[in-house]
């Protein structure tokens, strides 16, 4: 019904969810691109998992409209879980089974012939360095291995797009960049790729656009160094002036200061070109240290959400 | 009253509810040797303690040698066993600590399909276990062969009453722990009073009325011990319906329940 180049894949219209007395996911719209990978950013409880477990038609929608892959989620949630990859964010293989077993088992599900199903886990299993591994049991496989297996199931339907819930949460950098870079070939590939995530290098590394959510609503929507540019800037100028109070004074008196924040001992200087107020701030100030430094998406994100902590 | 409708909504399943049914059956195997031992010693023991110490004192009963009286109920226990323990420990863990049926149902099998893979795969084991105990007592030569091998059709539905049972209270439980009350208020009183080890006649009127309407292994033992010792009467059918009845509305139940703890 939807053939042209730019095909949705994820239409989510003021989607919200309620649980009893907690409003998750509050009226959020989202569209999902054919072969784009879309993140969800925001901090616990922000409704990432919530929405996710929608789309993959675990958890009733409460309001709203929701199609994935063209097909309303809620009148025909099995058209569209055949076509979804979904690794969730905890680790439930099964541990009664091997590493391979996992796999055979789960395509059953599927419905998929024993010896498809056998062809496309050894596959799978090669693809994500598995192979050595496939007769352990699960539960004697590193974190690493077990995220890669979530990820290896996912794809055992071959799915035209991945549900992925925090899939490098909790690993070493070498897990983490291992699957980043499988993640990416799994893109060129054509796969849409539908991902939540806290770490803002993943995302930044990997999604073409996103969405940063706090308490159930969108706070900022794009690409991810457009993002940046548009919210925070090119550069951050950090100070750590000898004395702060007379530092904000003067901040506060210059017309390039757009915003600053303060973050311990140190002084975050949000400005148009970050580094024309060096010199000026030199001359008035005894600085300990400064630098500046390129604007990440962390900047945008806790500027967004806030530096509070959220449990 | 939206509460009261949603506990007997019809569930809507599917075949696919046997690919649950093959997983727990796939693991069942891989343990096999495990799992054979309990109903194959079990009632070898319940026979040299209580059949031949017990009845030594005992002799007969109703004009029934005592190993012949009680072989019927272990035959019918073993079935409540297999099943309830399946789906209330078994099927819990896999619910609540392997996360197994969140996995499955991000996959085309729906949540109901799972509940009732779950209990069609205790009603199996309940069905395994019963042959074996069959295979034993026949062993012991206290089976009447006439009607032996109806007794495996009847170890499966009683499965399927009890596996049912049990997955009503694993939807209830706040916690693993919390399986001992259906136990001991439930499990172990049908154990003694269903006409297990004596005769459901010698219960006061009122107890008897009570342990026919309550206790399903009752019928189960009425209907095993006819079989057994061949005198099968057309009143079991009345106890076989009573059997299908209470199957029927506790697996609907079961899934309903299951469904509102799972999904939110």
């Amino acid at each position: 019904m939807m053939s042209t180049t730019t095909e949705s894949v994820l239409v989510a219209e003021r989607l919200t969810k309620k649980y009893e007395d907690l409003l998750a996911v509050n009226e959020i719209s989202i569209e999902v691109q054919r072969g784009e990978c879309f993140g969800l950013l925001g901090p616990n409880g922000a409704g990432k998992t919530s929405t996710m477990k929608m789309v993959y038609g675990v958890s009733p929608i409460t309001a709203g409209h929701l199609s994935v892959l063209g097909f309303d989620v809620q009148i025909h949630p099995r058209e569209v879980k055949r076509r979804l990859g979904v690794a969730p964010q905890e680790y439930n293989l099964d541990p009664d089974f091997t590493v391979l077993e996992n796999l055979l088992n789960h395509a059953r599900y599927f419905r998929i012939p024993r010896t498809e199903a056998r062809r496309r886990a050894l596959e799978l299993l090669e693809f994500f360095r598995l192979t050595e591994k496939k007769d352990s049991v699960v539960e004697h496989i590193s974190g690493g291995m077990k995220r890669r297996l979530i990820l290896a199931r996912a794809l055992i339907n071959e799915p035209e797009a991945l549900v992925l819930d925090e899939p490098t949460t909790g690993l070493d950098p070498q897990a983490r960049h291992l699957i980043w870079e499988k993640l990416i070939d799994l893109k060129s590939r054509g796969i849409t790729v539908l991902l939540t995530t806290h770490y803002m290098e993943e995302a930044e590394y990997l999604c073409d656009r996103l969405v940063i959510l706090d308490q159930g609503k969108i706070l900022a929507e794009g690409h991810p160094r457009a993002l940046v540019q548009s919210i925070i800037g090119e550069e951050i100028l950090e100070l750590v002036p000898s004395d702060m109070e007379s530092a904000l004074t003067i901040l506060k008196a210059n017309p390039k200061t757009m915003r600053y924040q303060i973050v311990g001992k140190k002084l975050e200087v949000f400005a148009q070109d970050p580094k024309s107020l060096v010199p000026e701030l030199m001359d008035q100030l005894t600085l300990e240290n400064f630098s500046l430094r390129r604007a990440t998406l962390e900047d945008v994100f806790l500027h967004m959400t806030g530096r509070e902590l959220r449990e | 009253m939206r509460f009261l409708r949603d506990l007997y909504r019809l569930p809507v399943l599917s075949p696919l509810c046997w690919t649950v049914w093959q997983r727990d059956m796939d693991v069942y195997k891989k343990t096999f040797k495990v799992n054979v031992v309990p109903p194959l010693l079990e009632p070898i023991l319940y026979l040299v303690a209580l059949g031949f110490g017990l009845g030594i004192f005992i002799k007969e009963i109703d004009g029934v040698p005592y190993t012949r009286f009680i072989a019927p109920g272990l035959f019918s226990i073993t079935t409540m066993y297999a099943a309830f323990f399946e789906c209330t420990y078994a099927s819990y863990v896999r619910m609540y600590y392997q996360k197994t049926f969140d996995a499955i149902i991000a996959t085309p099998v729906n949540i109901d399909e799972v509940v009732a893979g779950e209990i069609l795969a205790g009603a199996t084991k309940a069905f395994i276990n019963g042959g074996i105990v069959l295979g034993v007592i026949l062993a012991f030569g206290l089976v009447d062969l006439r009607y032996a091998v109806i007794l495996l059709p009847l170890g499966f539905v009683a499965g399927l009453l009890f596996a049912s049972v049990g997955m009503i209270c694993t939807a209830i439980v706040p916690s693993i722990d919390s399986f001992n009350y259906p136990i001991f208020l439930f499990i172990t009183p049908m154990f003694l009073f269903s006409g297990t080890f004596f005769p459901m006649s010698i219960l006061p009127e009122g107890l008897k009325v009570l342990a026919y309407a309550l206790l399903p292994l009752t019928h189960v033992v009425r209907i095993a011990r006819g079989l057994t010792l061949g005198t099968p009467e057309a009143s079991l059918l009345l106890s076989f319906l009573w059997m299908l009845a209470v199957s029927a509305v506790t697996f609907i139940l079961a899934i309903n329940l299951m469904r509102r703890r799972l999904i939110q």
